[in-house]
């Protein structure tokens, strides 16, 4: 790495001691490729809005459009701008706009097409000399990764893979990584010959969450909550994301890929990986991603998978008093769709300190409400003094992340009921809320993350290792469930299929309702 | 808002459970205690940016007016908590008659368990305040010269009173400029061999900027008067010619360098909300500004 602008020189005005002085991103630039998709329009253009307008990109910053259409600049400047002002968290100040409407540029081209690429590069090199870019540049792929490999040749031919010494390039792609391990190592490779690893950044909007990173800080900072994370005391974990909203118009995205691929393989996986991985060294992107590793290769897929694993798909009905349409009647989705909308599982960890422990893995479209969460369950107590009908109502300990809404943490535990004339205890909550701010912080994770690409700081993306290593766990269930027909309808609004249930209930545990 | 006339700060802790109760949230998740201590003048800016700021760090807000007269001791105090304003609990109290020598007594019962104190005075802080009895309980204490009558006074006496952990407005509001400046610095050295700020006269910021560049760059930094608002300008004498970042309006600032297209820098001036989130991040003290202020040169 140690490409990043601030070790080629001693900063003067630039003390260690200085906790105020924000990081911000040194002379740089975004090439951004399929402009006019979901995630540019809503999260990449906005977000390059708000670190303007925090102050966070550096004065010449540029931003090139790269697509196959007929326009001007000012055209795709229109775009961002229309985009901006609907989409972006901190308010709109023409001023602002102004200074980074200055520095959009747009390309027309074919993605196949060198002369477009010739196009591109005489831009960025114009852009360099006007703007003071210095060379750097992130292409940004927001587009299909069927149409990574033909992008990355182009870039490598026309030379705009290549830095001169001092200066970067860099390429920031968007999951999914593949849709199994086979086409993920092509991805990996494809991409590797272009950009070394250092410089390739995997945007996993989930790891650039405040709540995500404060999982290590909790386990971590802390003394009381460590001793506990074993198979000594903990029952089991289950991790959950439940989306209330259907695929909405992500037909064409969704059909195919499913619930495990787009969710469970990056962001659950990786839930997993923080809450069960080992103290790491230290917090750098190396020591953190090498405990990572190590926990994602102890995982061990469950033998029978029939048995511990579930998937599904929405069915019409009803949803917080609003009548939806089932999966396969969406538009565009294929009456014989086998993706599944709702996929959990089992995995094991195998090693000491969580021998005998399953962490328990669901997520789903149209599920009773939407919640990210991670929940450690504890064994109840070995003993109760207590007569039996004095803890009915106690169930077990729990300790969970709410990774969103309401981020925060909660701690769930056993309490004496007041004013009962024999004693009796109940199950209690203690909420921690993180405040949400009307002022300057809480970044959207885009923003977070889009400011690291272009700072080169690395610890929040995932390597291509981590990348392999979850569809080396995935891939034995998905091929599984390809041979096993079509996934059950389960109503919308509630918590997935029957066989979720079942499948916890064979183990003796239940799921928490988020 | 519930009113508490003619009360004692251990009824108002109280009164504060009882509304949380009520709200059906007996849970606070409170992060720290801000202790506002302020005349009549400042008070409402000063409760409301801490509202305000309430929102990224859930905080008990106490403010203390005192209000010295002949009459018997008093304390009136009004409360609000949670709701549409925001998670942080407000108390605003009047102490009058002798109780205004006794405002400690007032906070102690309203400090929250185990968790950090931070006191704020928004105008008039006393010498050493770390020595104040208010001070005493916090950890972190922010003062605000720019509201002095005499600015350079003022500026000294934060110099002679300085303890870590203290934290100055003025000092809080120069970071948009420092980065802007640090930035500039990113680019490579530009060898910078003077440099010179223009900012409205008696401007507490401006004085602290010069020293802390002085001290970082080890070179001359003279200070002009503009007609502000606040700071102006910032031009540095390098060997590649001026540099330059000019902020007239006080919204929108431009930053000139020999070889580059001149840009614009969004550095607008905060309100006391913005400054006071920007303070709570950090609880620790903040040693570039006590550096800073040893190197002041007053006259």
């Amino acid at each position: 790495m140690g490409s990043s602008h601030a070790d080629q020189h001693r900063n003067p005005l630039r003390d260690p001691l200085d906790q105020r002085l924000p990081r911000v991103a040194g002379p740089c630039g975004v090439v951004l490729f399929g402009v006019t998709g979901d995630l540019s329009r809503k999260k990449v253009m906005p977000a390059i809005y708000d670190l303007a307008n925090r102050g966070l990109l550096p004065p010449g910053f540029a931003l090139v459009g790269f697509a196959r259409r007929d326009w001007a600049d000012e055209d795709f400047a229109q775009l961002v701008h229309d985009n901006v002002r609907e989409h972006s968290r901190t308010p709109f100040r023409e001023e602002v706009w102004d200074q980074l409407s200055q520095g959009i540029r747009f390309v027309e081209g074919d993605l196949g097409d060198p002369t477009a690429y010739a196009r591109l590069k005489a831009t960025v090199d114009e852009l360099d000399a006007t703007r003071g870019t210095g060379g750097n540049h992130a292409f940004y792929l927001s587009i299909p990764p069927g149409l990574f490999p033909v992008v990355l040749q182009q870039l490598q031919a026309s030379g705009l893979a290549q830095s001169d010494p001092g200066s970067w390039r860099r390429v920031v792609i968007e999951k999914p990584f593949g849709h199994d391990l086979a086409s993920a190592e092509d991805l990996n490779r494809i991409v590797g010959q272009v950009f070394d690893s250092g410089s390739v950044f995997r945007i996993d909007h989930y790891l650039g969450k405040e709540t995500v990173q404060n999982i290590l800080a909790v386990r971590f900072a802390n003394t009381m909550y460590e001793p506990l994370w074993n198979s000594n005391y903990v029952d089991n974990v289950q991790i959950t994301m439940a989306e209330d909203i259907g695929i909405g118009g992500r037909a064409s995205y969704y059909d195919g890929i499913g619930a495990a691929r787009d969710v469970i393989q990056n962001h659950l996986l990786q839930l997993l990986a923080l809450t069960a991985m080992e103290e790491p060294l230290s917090f750098s992107a190396d020591d953190v991603r090498i405990e990572k590793e190590k926990v994602l290769r102890a995982i061990r897929v469950p033998r029978d998978i029939s048995r511990h694993t579930s998937r599904g798909q929405y069915a019409h009905g009803w949803q917080g008093g609003i009548p939806v349409l089932g999966y396969l009647e969406e538009e565009g989705i294929s009456p014989g769709s086998t993706t599944e909308t709702f996929a959990a599982m089992r995995l094991d960890v195998d090693n000491r300190r969580w021998a005998g422990v399953p962490f328990y893995l669901r997520t789903g479209k149209r599920l009773g409400r939407r919640v990210t969460e991670v929940a450690v369950v504890f064994k109840r107590a070995p003993h109760l003094p207590f007569a039996e009908t004095a803890v009915q109502e106690l169930s077990q300990n729990a300790f969970v992340f709410r990774i969103q809404p309401d981020e925060g943490i909660t701690v769930r535990f056993g309490s004496k009921v007041p004013d009962t004339t024999s004693i009796q205890v109940r199950d209690v909550t203690m909420d921690f809320q993180y405040g949400d701010s009307f002022v300057d912080t809480s970044p959207e994770a885009y923003e977070r993350l889009i400011l690291d690409v272009l700072l080169g700081d690395p610890p929040l993306f995932p390597r291509h290792e981590e990348v392999e290593l979850g569809w080396r766990i995935l891939d034995p269930v998905l091929d599984y469930w390809a041979a096993h027909g079509a996934p059950e309808q389960y109503a919308s609004g509630g918590w997935g299929p029957g066989s979720s249930y079942e499948m916890i209930a064979r183990d003796g545990r239940v799921w928490r309702r988020p | 808002m519930i009113r508490l006339d003619d009360t004692s700060g251990g009824a108002v802790a109280a009164a504060i459970a009882a509304e949380r109760h009520r709200n059906g949230s007996p849970a606070t998740g409170m992060v720290l205690t801000l202790l506002i201590m302020s005349d009549e003048e400042f008070e409402s800016d000063a409760t409301a940016g801490a509202v305000a700021a309430a929102r990224e760090h859930p905080m008990r807000i106490v403010t203390l007016i005192p209000r010295p007269s002949r009459q018997a001791p008093r304390l009136d105090a009004e409360i609000a908590v949670g709701g549409d304003d925001g998670p942080g609990e407000v108390a605003v109290m009047r102490l009058r008659g002798e109780l205004a020598e006794h405002a400690n007594s007032v906070a102690i019962p309203l400090l929250l368990t185990d968790t950090p104190v931070v006191a704020y005075w928004p105008s008039s802080a006393p010498d050493v305040p770390a020595d104040d009895p208010i001070g005493r309980h916090a950890q972190r204490r922010i003062t605000d010269t720019s509201t002095a009558d005499d600015i350079s006074g003022e500026l000294q006496r934060r110099k002679v009173g300085y303890r870590p952990g203290d934290t100055d407005l003025a000092w809080t509001r120069l970071t948009p400029w420092r980065s802007a400046l640090a930035s500039v610095m990113d680019q490579g050295d530009p060898r910078v061999s003077a440099v010179t700020i223009s900012a409205e006269p008696d401007n507490p910021s401006a004085v602290l900027l010069q020293a802390w560049l002085a001290t970082a760059l080890r070179v001359p930094v003279d200070l002009i008067a503009s007609r502000g608002p606040g700071i102006t300008a910032v031009v540095m004498s390098t060997a590649e010619g001026e540099i330059s970042i000019e902020r007239p309006s006080g919204d929108t600032a431009t930053l000139r360098r020999p070889g580059t297209a001149e840009s614009r820098i969004a550095m607008p001036r905060r309100d006391i909300a913005g400054l006071l989130s920007e303070e709570l991040r950090r609880l620790d003290p903040d040693d570039v500004y006590g550096n800073v202020l040893a190197h002041l040169a007053l006259p």
